[in-house]
C-alpha cells in the first residue's frame, strides 16, 4: 500500500507530519498490521521531553506489548485522547485518527528520516513488501 | 536457522492459502491469526470458529494394566471413565505438581487415548515410558503423527459439524466422544474444547485433514464460520479461565494451588504425587491462583510482579485485554491471605504500580 507522501518515516515504522514547529507522530500501516488488534496505548504526558530514538510509549495488542520510538526529538504538547476509549483507531486510521502524540520540535528535526518513496523501498528490502 | 527444525501440521497449506500469520509455537509453524484476533474471538463467541490443533500430542496407553497405569500417573480417577467418556486430568510428578495437564479418553477396556500439550509431548512420552517400565502389561505409544486435530467451537459448532456427519451430535454429551465418520473420513468426535463455548474436537488421519478443513469452512459459511488462530485460542481460553501449561500451571504448581482440586481424587488409591498432595491438603495451600481485574489503567502480562503492602507476593501467569468483557484481566498466584474476591493488590507494569483487585473465576461463562 502506498504511504502518504506528506510526511517522513523512520526505520522503526513511525511517521512524522511537520507543520510549523509542531510534529504529529504515529505508526505506519505496516507497523499496525504487524501489531494486530491494538487494545491499549500508553503515551507520555504533555511537557515530557523525548529524544529521537528513545522510547515514546507502548502499544499493546491482545497478544503483546510493543514499544514506540520517538522518530524526532521534541517536547510533548498533546496526546491523542481518543485512543483511551478507541485504541483501535491505531489499526483503522494509522495515518489519521490513530495519531499518537504532537511534539514541539526544532527546525530540521525530521532531517535524516525517509520520505514515502524511500520508506516503500525500505519495506521492500526488509521483505515486508 | 531455527525454522528448519519446525514441523508443519497437515493443514499448513490451508493456512498459507488463507493468508494466516504463521509463528513458531511448540516446535510447529502455526497460524497465530488469519484476519485478526478480535474478529476470530468474536466469531467463536457468537457463531463458530475452526482451529487447527494438530500440534497437540496423542499418546496411547494399552494393555492388560492400562487402567492401573493411567491411575498411577494421573491425579483424576480414570476408573470412573466408561467407554466413550473423556476426563480432564493432570500428569503428576512425585511432588504432586504438573508434568502436564491432559485429556484422558477411554477407547476400550485396555486402551486409553491421552491428549497432551504440544510443547510437552516429547517430555510426557519419555516420562510415561519411564514410568511404564515398572508395569508389566502396559504399552505406551506416541500416536501424534497419526492424528490431525480440528476444533470446531462456538454456538453454531454443532449445526456446522452435523452437516458433515451421520453421527447424532446432540446425543454426545459434554466430555464424551464417539468414533464415527466426518465427511467420509474415520474420526473421533469429542465434545470437548478450550474456548468456553460448546464445540467439538475432531481427530482424523493427517491425509483426511485438509479436505475436512475445507469442507467445514464451506458448510459453515452460512453460519459465519472463520478459521481462528492461536491468538484467539489464547484469549478465549483465558476468558474461560482454562489454565495454560507453562503460564498458569507447571511443574512447580499443584492442582490445589491452581484451583484444580476437583481433578484430584486422593481416595482412588496410590498415584504419583499423592503423598505430597495429601500433605498439602492437610496443611492447606499457601498460595492460590486467582483471577483479577485491573482497576488502574494497564494490562498485566505473564511474569509481571504482583505486590501487596508494597512487597512482591506473586506473579501474573496470564493477562490480557479480555475481548468479550472489554476489560483488562489477569490470573496469578498470590498468598492465600490475598486471595479473597475483592482483595486489592498492585501489578508492576514497566516500573509502575497499577491497582488491581481479585475477582471470581471464570471471567466468562457461556449462557446454557
Amino acid at each position: 500500500m502506498a504511504q502518504p507522501n506528506d510526511r517522513m518515516y523512520s526505520r522503526t515504522h513511525e511517521w512524522v507530519l511537520l507543520a510549523g514547529g509542531e510534529a504529529t507522530v504515529g505508526i505506519t500501516q505496516y507497523a499496525q498490521e504487524q501489531l494486530g488488534d491494538v487494545v491499549f496505548v500508553e503515551l507520555p504526558a504533555p511537557g515530557k521531553k523525548v529524544e529521537k530514538g528513545a522510547a515514546l510509549g507502548n502499544i499493546e495488542s491482545v497478544k503483546a506489548v510493543s514499544e514506540v520510538f520517538a522518530p524526532v526529538s521534541g517536547e510533548v504538547t498533546a496526546t491523542n485522547g481518543d485512543l483511551e476509549s478507541r485504541p483501535e483507531l491505531v489499526n483503522q486510521e494509522p495515518y489519521g485518527g490513530g495519531w499518537l502524540v504532537r511534539l514541539s520540535v526544532a527546525p530540521g528535526a525530521a532531517d535524516g528520516l525517509m520520505d514515502a518513496a524511500a520508506y516503500e523501498k525500505f519495506l521492500a528490502e526488509e521483505g515486508a513488501h | 536457522m531455527v525454522e528448519t527444525h519446525l514441523k508443519r501440521t497437515p493443514l499448513y497449506e490451508c493456512h498459507v492459502e488463507a493468508n494466516a500469520r504463521i509463528v513458531p509455537f511448540a516446535g510447529f509453524e502455526m497460524p497465530v491469526q488469519y484476519t485478526g484476533v478480535l474478529e476470530e474471538h468474536r466469531a467463536v463467541r457468537t457463531a463458530v470458529g475452526l482451529f487447527d490443533v494438530s500440534h497437540m500430542g496423542e499418546i496411547e496407553v494399552t494393555g492388560r494394566r492400562a487402567l492401573d497405569f493411567v491411575q498411577y500417573v494421573t491425579c483424576n480417577d480414570a476408573s470412573k471413565l466408561t467407554l466413550g467418556r473423556a476426563q480432564y486430568s493432570g500428569l503428576m510428578t512425585p511432588r504432586g505438581t504438573f508434568v502436564d495437564d491432559l485429556l484422558v479418553h477411554k477407547m476400550a477396556d485396555e486402551r486409553y487415548f491421552l491428549v497432551v500439550n504440544a510443547a510437552n509431548k516429547d517430555k510426557d512420552y519419555a516420562y510415561l515410558c519411564a514410568q511404564a517400565a515398572g508395569f508389566d502389561g502396559v504399552e505406551v505409544t506416541d500416536r501424534s503423527d497419526e492424528y490431525a486435530q480440528i476444533a470446531v467451537q462456538g454456538p453454531k459448532a454443532l449445526a456446522t459439524l452435523q452437516k458433515l456427519t451421520a453421527t447424532g451430535l446432540a446425543e454426545i454429551k459434554y466430555y464424551r466422544f464417539v468414533e464415527g465418520a466426518v465427511d467420509g473420513a474415520p474420526a473421533i468426535i469429542a465434545r470437548t474444547g478450550y474456548t468456553g463455548e460448546d464445540g467439538f474436537e475432531v481427530y482424523v488421519a493427517p491425509a483426511d485433514a485438509p479436505r475436512l478443513w475445507r469442507a467445514l469452512l464451506a458448510t459453515g459459511r452460512e453460519s459465519g464460520i472463520v478459521p481462528a488462530g492461536l491468538g484467539a485460542r489464547d484469549t478465549l481460553r483465558f476468558e474461560a479461565c482454562m489454565p495454560l501449561y507453562g503460564n498458569d500451571i507447571d511443574d512447580t504448581t499443584t492442582p490445589f494451588e491452581a484451583g484444580l482440586g476437583w481433578i484430584v481424587k486422593l481416595d482412588k488409591g496410590g498415584f504419583l504425587g499423592r503423598e505430597a498432595l495429601v500433605r498439602q491438603q492437610g496443611d492447606g495451600v499457601r498460595r492460590s491462583l486467582v483471577g483479577f481485574e485491573m482497576t488502574g489503567r494497564g494490562i498485566a502480562r505473564h511474569g509481571y510482579p504482583i505486590l501487596a503492602g508494597g512487597r512482591a507476593v506473586g506473579q501474573v501467569t496470564s493477562g490480557t485485554h479480555a475481548p468479550t468483557l472489554g476489560r483488562a484481566l489477569g490470573m496469578g498466584y498470590v498468598p492465600v491471605e490475598n486471595a479473597a474476591a475483592g482483595s486489592p493488590f498492585e501489578v508492576e507494569i514497566r516500573e509502575q504500580r497499577i491497582a488491581a483487585r481479585v475477582v471470581e473465576m471464570p471471567f466468562y461463562r457461556r449462557a446454557r
